[in-house]
């Protein structure tokens, strides 16, 4: 067999990955839409602390940033379970991880989403204000489709960046596909073939993904003319 | 804190008395990988952007697999997965080549940062104003000079601010070399927090780090993209 | 029976001063033109009375509706009262200089989002009144295209459709034909030709000298931000009395 029995073992590492990925993508985004809006608030305290928050997130490695909030997040928590004289409280490394990305990819989708909502022209709201409809009416209506059209190459961009950061996760202890990949590889001392098996999960992942978003992608751009190649 | 950066300050920027580490390190990688990699880019844009099929389809493979992989993983197929196949290992002046992180290292970096630099540099030269080709060719130009005098030149600088972006994503993308034992910046992180058990400081430090060189790899590009993409700004109204 | 009424309207922005004072009304079934050089106020008074722009301070009324302008948190103004002023804007209807047509839906779903968003017509209903006014406007059987696939003029006849469709009581027209070709500034000046014989009261600010003259019962000349002339257009286009509207005239090829 050609996976010499690792198989079920790469198929469990691989769907742990997609999880992390999937449940990221959910945090990240959560996070982005939060700090754009703040970030484009009047409010400049909170706009400031949006902006240091991109500015500082998106100067620093997605590594060195997992390493340095994975680790620290369980350190800071036992220090303040101690202060407190409670037992302590182990952070399960899955929800840590996918906490972790989220907050670093966060950055990311926030100024992706605050350049969509920029890149919508202002007369289309001063229409839909002019004619007395609320402003959530027309965010939601107006504003939001808009902003979409414009927002989902970045976002997908994103979401095959965050992706291929979840391969990470292996270096923050999670028996993701990596870390299966390694086991199997270093059992069978072949370790090209199984790493080879990894880079062909990762591109079925980004594949499908692609194929996935382009008719969302299509649905978005009802009644915009592409550029005439 | 102070103690730490006290005893470990030079680690973090250049030695750690026997080679190379750290800041230098991380940017020695940069510097290598980035230079090889616009120079492989730069034929192969010309190939992936050309109508020939032939020329066309063999460069976009090679961009959709390194650019839909992880750098990790392309890492980890060349240090740990050359080394196991019996080509690699029948050839002394493969493995002697290979069994080192750092040339690992610089051969996954390099091949990664010139695929994305290809798809940068292929788009926008079949973004050429289509206006300034015909000139060229109307002119008597052959294609070589076509491409050497008005389409590179003209591509190259439209693709400024992509490549910015691409050039600090390598050098966030450096930090993958600790896991092939390369003492870059991160790695001296890592062994500082093995040794001192401050992990916050340990880490961040190196963090700060590789924020102070974004800045200034951002300042510097916008300069360059004011210099050279100052004929594309609209001009000014008095 | 007074429409609008605006009273000592002030605007500025920063320290320029852009609106001194204006004060104008409309009656019902009055067409307005306000005429001006380009920075005299124009646009930034049509916009203050729907509170597109943030008036500083002054008066403006609907009938017997007032929007009150108070100090907002960040130092600026903003009108009292959101829903007052939302039921207001519903009452007055806009068409822009650049059209501002909603990209992502087609002519029929433009034209029916006022009516079924904000007046909560039904359906059927919001169909029956687009399909009407599509008509009005000489554009039948454009409903299901979008935006983009329309000439300028078509544009901005559908824009003139949709705020029709809301069946406002005054139309506040913002240099309507200023971004068109001029092949296609007929078709919808000729629209607007048709509206003020019908008897609708409206509120535009053009360049379209001749227009202007033909159409409006009264007109408005801006300049630096006051009123310096207003009256019958015949007499306002025929005998001048500022020296500032003779020079504004005389550099308007007509």
């Amino acid at each position: 067999m050609l996976l010499q029995g690792y198989g079920t073992l790469l198929a469990a590492g691989a769907l742990l990955t997609l999880k992390v990925a999937l449940l990221s993508l959910l945090a990240a985004f959560v996070i982005g839409i939060a700090a754009a809006s703040l970030k484009l608030s009047r409010q400049s305290a909170a706009a400031a602390i949006a902006t240091a928050y991109t500015t500082v997130i998106r100067g620093i490695p997605d590594l060195v940033l997992m390493l340095l909030i994975y680790y620290s997040l369980q350190i800071w928590l036992n220090d303040w379970t101690d202060s407190l004289h409670l037992a302590q409280i182990d952070i399960d490394p899955f929800a840590a991880a996918v906490l972790t990305l989220g907050f670093i990819y966060g950055a990311y989708f926030a100024e992706t989403l605050r350049g969509a909502f920029l890149s919508v022209p202002r007369g289309q709201m001063d229409a839909a204000l002019a004619i007395g409809m609320k402003r959530q009416q027309a965010f939601r209506r107006i504003l939001f489709p808009q902003m979409m059209r414009f927002a989902l190459p970045g976002l997908t961009n994103n979401w095959l960046v965050l992706l291929k950061s979840a391969g990470l996760v292996s270096l923050l202890g999670l028996d993701d596909l990596v870390h299966a990949a390694r086991q199997a590889g270093n059992a069978t001392a072949q370790q090209f073939l199984f790493y080879t098996v990894v880079a062909l999960v990762f591109l079925a992942f980004t594949t499908i993904s692609q194929l996935a978003l382009r008719p969302l992608q299509r649905a978005y751009s009802h009644g915009v003319r592409k550029a005439q190649l | 804190m102070m103690e730490l950066i006290h005893a470990y300050w030079r680690n973090y920027l250049w030695s750690d008395g026997y080679v190379i580490s750290g800041l230098a390190m991380t940017l020695w990688l940069l510097v290598i990988a980035c230079t090889i990699g616009f120079c492989l880019a730069i034929p192969l844009a010309i190939a992936r952007a050309s109508e020939r099929s032939w020329l066309a389809k063999p460069v976009w493979l090679f961009t959709y697999v390194f650019r839909g992989t992880p750098l990790f993983v392309q890492l980890l197929l060349i240090y740990s997965g050359l080394g196991s196949l019996r080509a690699i290992q029948a050839s002394p002046l493969l493995w002697d080549f290979f069994r080192e992180g750092f040339n690992c290292t610089i051969v996954a970096l390099t091949l990664n940062t010139a695929a994305y630099s290809t798809e940068i540099f292929a788009g926008a030269i079949e973004a050429s104003p289509y206006g300034e080709v015909e000139a060229g060719r109307a002119i008597g130009m052959s294609t070589w000079k076509l491409y050497r005098r008005i389409i590179l030149p003209s591509a190259l600088r439209r693709a400024l601010p992509a490549y910015s972006n691409e050039v600090i994503f390598m050098l966030h993308a450096t930090s993958v070399a600790f896991t092939a034992t390369v003492p870059d910046l991160l790695k001296v992180a890592v062994d500082v927090n093995a040794a001192t058990f401050m992990t916050f400081e340990a880490y961040g430090i190196a963090a700060l780090l590789y924020l102070a060189v974004t800045f200034l790899l951002v300042g510097a590009f916008r300069a360059a993209e004011r210099r050279w993409l100052a004929y594309l700004q609209p001009l000014h109204h008095h | 029976m007074q429409n609008l009424r605006i009273e000592d309207l002030h605007k500025s922005y920063g320290e320029q001063e852009v609106l001194k004072g204006i004060s104008l009304t409309a009656q019902t079934g009055e067409v307005v033109s306000i005429i001006g050089a380009s920075g005299s106020g124009k646009s930034t008074l049509l916009r203050c009375i729907n509170f597109l722009e943030q008036p500083d301070s002054g008066r403006i009324c609907l009938g017997a509706d007032e929007i009150r302008i108070v100090r907002d948190r960040h130092g600026g103004t903003k009108a009292a009262d959101r829903e007052r002023l939302r039921r207001m804007r519903s009452r007055l209807g806009m068409v822009f200089q650049h059209f501002n047509l909603w990209s992502h839906m087609t002519v029929l779903q433009n034209i029916t989002e006022g009516p079924t968003q904000v007046l909560g017509l039904g359906k059927t209903e919001a169909h029956k009144r687009a399909r009407y006014y599509l008509g009005q406007v000489g554009l039948i059987g454009i409903e299901n295209r979008y935006p983009v696939q329309l000439s300028g003029g078509q544009q901005q006849r559908v824009a003139i459709a949709r705020a029709l469709a809301m069946e406002p009581e005054i139309l506040l027209f913002d240099e309507p034909t200023s971004a068109l070709d001029p092949e296609l500034v007929g078709e919808v000046l000729k629209v607007m030709r048709q509206l003020a014989a019908e008897g609708r009261t409206m509120i535009i600010v053009t360049h379209e000298m001749r227009f202007a003259r033909e159409v409006s019962s009264k007109t408005i000349f801006l300049h630096a931000g006051k009123i310096e002339e207003q009256g019958a257009p015949d007499r306002l286009f025929m005998a001048p009395e500022s020296a500032r509207l003779r020079a504004f005239l005389s550099s308007q090829c007509q």
